[in-house]
């Protein structure tokens, strides 16, 4: 059973699904959402025999297809996948399939939709597979189509500026990562990832590049300063598209890092690495103070999660700097695994928290906070879950989102006491602003008619939102599996960049 | 001349034969069966493609014949046949608007398939004379196409315009031409190779004259200082010819251009270098930047060409094989893309008007969503994002400036690109973002709607499977 090409399945099926749903849409429009829930579904099922036959005992790629592409420029068509990109392909393929459930209710080209996200979702599975450099490019590149269109159509008001922004600044980010992927071509002869990361050369080149990178990804996860256009996003994005920009978008950057930018120049993220420590740290304590000074639910949401993945950056950075410091690398694992776990973690309570507000704007159709008030005495068990995922957004243990943060907070203390004590602030910060918007929106009196004549939860919010609670709490109280799955490769990965490849 | 001779010649031979075939059957044909006239010049296509196909399947080697002025090899087999089979499509999407705008008649088909004629000659041209007579048959073609509709001012405007700056281009290239002749003694590019190889010629001369010869090129691609004719050519003339001028002609002035300076003037790649990095510089900066203020559509495309042949230009400069194969790729592909973007607009062409402002363009993917689709495939792949085939095409080029090492003019080429993003998003947003003024359903003949669709799925499909048409085109620069 598991000789079956699974990797390709799990990239190719949704892609067909994607053009049957949008097909046949046009003839009998009813079976556009079962059939897309049914691909979803299949994808999910498969991408669980990919966990059942993981051997997560060792660092080496797994699952390996491996055919030739373009034989001029011995580009392969490479997948394969380690202990760092399964979390995010299963990730991918659960958030799917609630983004399917989640859309159940558009009415407008409804085909043209579920097409879209199961485009989406296929391109992001076959980016994290990826093992050639230029074909994770052409899908990193590719996963910008879908989504431009799922902004542009389905989008708010004020959708086209928010999308055209989107497009270009991340084609902007990526266009210099093609150069650097390029150069390194031309240098070494191969687009093949682990012959990158096996190469070596210079630190005024290595440097280039890894800036190359780092604009890229950068865009990517967002860091501060080139953040901007994340909000715009999320506002005008339909809910499922908030869902799975923050959820699995976002963590293509934090991917890249460590896939690319780490490995293949390790003395230039050695050089460097106060820079993005620096741009980490400024975006948890800047951009949750920003946060804080939000009106419109989602925006504040955004900003929240700009905050949460400068914590996935100064993990993955944090390694150099324990060396420098300590001169053992005690911590240096815990900083990265931190950093996936906090990826993780993201998906689930970003994505819930974009859920949350959606069932909200269905009802009410406005995302201002002042337009709420006392909801949790007309949706009871909504608040439940609201106040649940607010809770984990702000670190509360026992859910996914203490996890991540107090990893990289720890590994944090092993290099300077003060990233550890910036870094901190944010649960101070968070706690503030999630609870903040707890209190106005769902506490105190029945502000006004809307929310007196709020009903409660449907049974497919009910699914969504337990799907994701008890994804939260689960890896809140036992992430071990998660943690044991990455292990190999990511001690694997600190001891790779922690040789110079200054050839 | 033996009949070897004429056997490598057959697809040239049996084009004309046919040209002058249907030039005159027009004459007996009456108006209602116009469509005998399209139906022929189709055939003729199909059989010139198979002619071709086997010449190409023939073993690689560079043959020559009629005392070296010909050459047959891999580049010009690969590009005659893309020239047919584009130009088909040209046809047919030609006939759609031909019809409805009363302009059906066998003159078009003729003065393409002479144009035609003119690009097979010139892709095949092995000295500086067959080089002049094909561009001068290609071109003159072209003037007359562009004032095919007698009754249309700005076409005639755009006719006497194309011709003047025409001539004036074809007379800098005969003179420069002439100068290299002077200083050679030899009109034969392989022995104009060898002389310069030798050290001949007085080196004030070749310069001169290569200068002559680049700016001749320059102005057939429309590269910037010589594009003003394009956006006026392209808006003026009726969108079918619009559609043709900026597919076949693309490919015959990249032959131009590697015929002239790879097989020719390759010693003075030093001096031509230069000045391919200025033209290319300048036209992928104008011509993104301005595409961005048009409103008119034809023109926007006129100068989204002019910035698609700049990165051609960019896959030249480095004079080695996988740069040129790189340029071939580009042409190859751009043609392509444009016929399609081009056959959009005649679909959305009603009688008496043709689409030519952005806004026609309003939510077409409510009233035709899989040619919308098409449309967008298009659009994407013109703006270079993979998985589209466009994106193959731009990468390419890009890496041989890189391992020629024009860093810097590898990042302005990727710096335009996200520039030229722009204009093409915005096609995408008319057409899905925004509420149709029209909700009328597009009609279009079964044929025409055919063609549209390979045409979509194509650039696709060649993005996709992307390493055979590289592997085409590497194989003709061994």
């Amino acid at each position: 059973m598991l000789d079956w090409p699974l990797l390709s399945l799990l990239t190719w099926i949704p892609i067909a699904g994607a053009v049957v749903v949008a097909a046949l849409g046009q003839r009998s429009p009813d079976m556009v959402r079962p059939l897309a829930l049914i691909v979803a579904l299949v994808t999910f099922g498969l991408s669980l025999l990919l966990y059942v036959g993981f051997d997560a005992s060792t660092a080496q790629m797994q699952f390996v297809e491996k055919t030739v592409w373009i034989e001029a420029f011995n580009i392969h068509y490479h997948l394969g996948i380690d202990g760092l990109s399964l979390p995010l392909i299963l990730l991918n393929t659960l958030i799917c399939v609630l983004v399917i459930v989640g859309g159940w209710g558009i009415k407008d080209r409804p085909h043209q939709y579920m097409a879209a996200f199961l485009m989406l979702h296929a391109l992001m599975t076959g980016m994290f597979a990826a093992l050639d450099a230029l074909l994770f490019y052409v899908f990193f590149e590719a996963i910008l189509v879908p989504m431009f269109l799922i902004i542009g159509i389905w989008g708010g008001p004020n959708r086209i500026y928010a999308t055209v922004k989107f497009f270009l600044f991340t084609f902007f980010g990526s266009v210099f990562m093609l150069i650097a992927l390029l150069w390194l071509y031309l240098d070494s002869g191969s687009f093949a990832v682990a012959d990158l990361q096996q190469h070596q050369f210079g630190l005024t080149a290595q440097i280039l590049v890894f800036l190359a990178f780092l604009i890229a990804f950068a865009v990517k996860v967002p860091m501060w300063p080139v953040h901007t256009w994340l909000p715009d996003a999320h506002v005008e994005a339909p809910t499922g598209g908030s869902v799975v920009l923050a959820a699995v978008m976002l963590k293509i950057g934090g991917y890249g890092l460590l896939r690319f930018a780490l490995p293949i120049t390790p003395d230039a993220a050695a050089h460097l690495d106060w820079l993005v420590i620096a741009l980490s740290l400024i975006a948890i304590v800047y951009i949750g103070f920003v946060a804080l000074a939000q009106s419109d639910m989602k925006k504040l949401i955004a900003y929240s999660s700009i905050s949460h993945m400068g914590f996935v950056t100064l993990g993955m950075f944090l390694a150099f700097a324990i060396a420098r410091n300590t001169g053992e690398l005690t911590g240096a694992g815990l900083g990265i695994s931190g950093a996936m776990v906090q990826m993780i973690s993201h998906g689930f309570i970003s994505g819930a928290m974009f859920l949350a507000v959606g069932v909200l704007y269905d009802r009410v159709h406005s995302r201002e906070i002042s337009a709420y008030g006392g909801v949790a005495n007309t949706m009871p068990w909504f608040a439940m879950f609201a106040v649940l995922f607010f809770m984990a957004n702000s670190g509360l243990p026992g859910t996914s989102g203490f996890v991540g943060e107090f990893m990289v907070i720890l590994a944090a203390f092993h290099a300077s006491f003060w990233f550890a004590f910036a870094a901190a602030v944010t649960l101070i910060l968070g706690a503030a602003y999630s609870l903040w918007l707890v209190k106005r929106v769902f506490y105190g009196e029945v502000a006004n008619d809307n929310v007196a004549s709020l009903k409660d939860l449907e049974g497919r919010e009910w699914f969504m939102l337990t799907v994701l609670a008890v994804f939260t709490l689960g890896l809140g109280l036992w992430p071990y599996p998660l943690i044991e799955l990455m292990e190999p490769s990511v001690q694997n990965l600190v001891e790779h960049i922690m040789q110079s490849k200054l050839g | 001349m033996t009949l070897a001779e004429l056997q490598l010649a057959l697809p040239e031979i049996f084009v004309l034969s046919m040209a002058c075939v249907v030039l005159l059957a027009d004459l007996f044909i009456s108006d209602e069966r116009r469509g005998l006239t399209h139906t022929l010049a189709v055939i003729t296509l199909v059989f010139a493609t198979i002619l071709s196909l086997r010449l190409m399947m023939a073993p690689g080697e560079v043959i020559y014949g009629f005392s070296d002025t010909f050459i047959r090899d891999r580049f010009g087999d690969v590009l005659k046949v893309f020239s047919y089979l584009i130009l088909i499509g040209v046809f047919v999407y030609a006939k759609h608007y031909l019809r409805q705008f009363d302009l059906f008649k066998g003159e078009f088909y003729t003065l393409s398939l002479f144009a035609l004629l003119g690009t097979m000659v010139l892709i095949s041209a092995g000295s500086l004379l067959t080089v002049y007579l094909g561009l001068e048959l290609l071109t003159l073609a072209s003037y007359a196409l562009v004032a095919i509709d007698r009754n249309s001012m700005q076409g005639s405007e755009a006719a006497v315009k194309y011709f003047v700056l025409g001539s004036l281009a074809s007379g800098f290239l005969l003179f420069g031409m002439s100068l290299i002749f002077g200083a050679t003694g030899s009109l034969d590019l392989n022995d104009v190779s060898a002389a310069l190889a030798s050290g001949m010629g007085e080196s004030m001369l070749l310069t001169v004259g290569l200068v002559f010869i680049v700016l001749g090129i320059a102005f057939k691609l429309g590269a910037v200082p010589l594009h003003m004719w394009i956006p006026d050519v392209y808006h003026g003339a009726p969108l079918p010819i619009t559609l043709f001028l900026s597919s076949i002609p693309k490919l015959a002035a990249v032959a131009l251009a590697i015929r002239l300076l790879d097989n020719g003037l390759i010693e003075l790649h030093a001096d031509w270098q230069g000045m391919l990095i200025v033209l290319a510089a300048l036209s992928m900066i104008l011509g993104n930047v301005v595409a961005i203020a048009q409103t008119n559509i034809k023109r926007m495309l006129a100068y989204s060409t002019i910035s698609h042949m700049g990165f051609v230009l960019l896959g030249m400069l480095p004079a080695t094989q996988q740069g040129y194969a790189a340029a071939m790729f580009y042409a190859i592909v751009y043609a392509i893309m444009s016929a399609g973007a081009f056959a959009v607009l005649i679909l959305l062409s009603n009688k008496g008007a043709e689409a030519e402002n952005l806004d026609d363009l309003k939510g077409l993917a409510k009233r035709n969503p899989w040619h919308a689709l098409m449309m967008l495939m298009l659009m994407f792949s013109l703006a270079g994002i993979p998985v589209f085939v466009g994106f193959f095409a731009k990468w390419q080029v890009i890496a041989a400036t890189l391992s020629a090492g024009f860093t810097w003019l590898s990042i302005l080429a990727v710096v335009m690109a996200v520039i030229g993003a722009f204009y093409y998003l915005r096609v995408v947003k008319l057409m899905y973002f925004d509420e149709p003024d029209d909700t009328e359903p597009v009609a279009a003949p079964v044929d025409f709607r055919a063609v549209l669709t390979v045409n979509g799925v194509a650039v696709l499909a060649l993005g996709i499977f992307s390493g055979g048409l590289i592997s085409l085109c590497v194989s003709s620069f061994v």
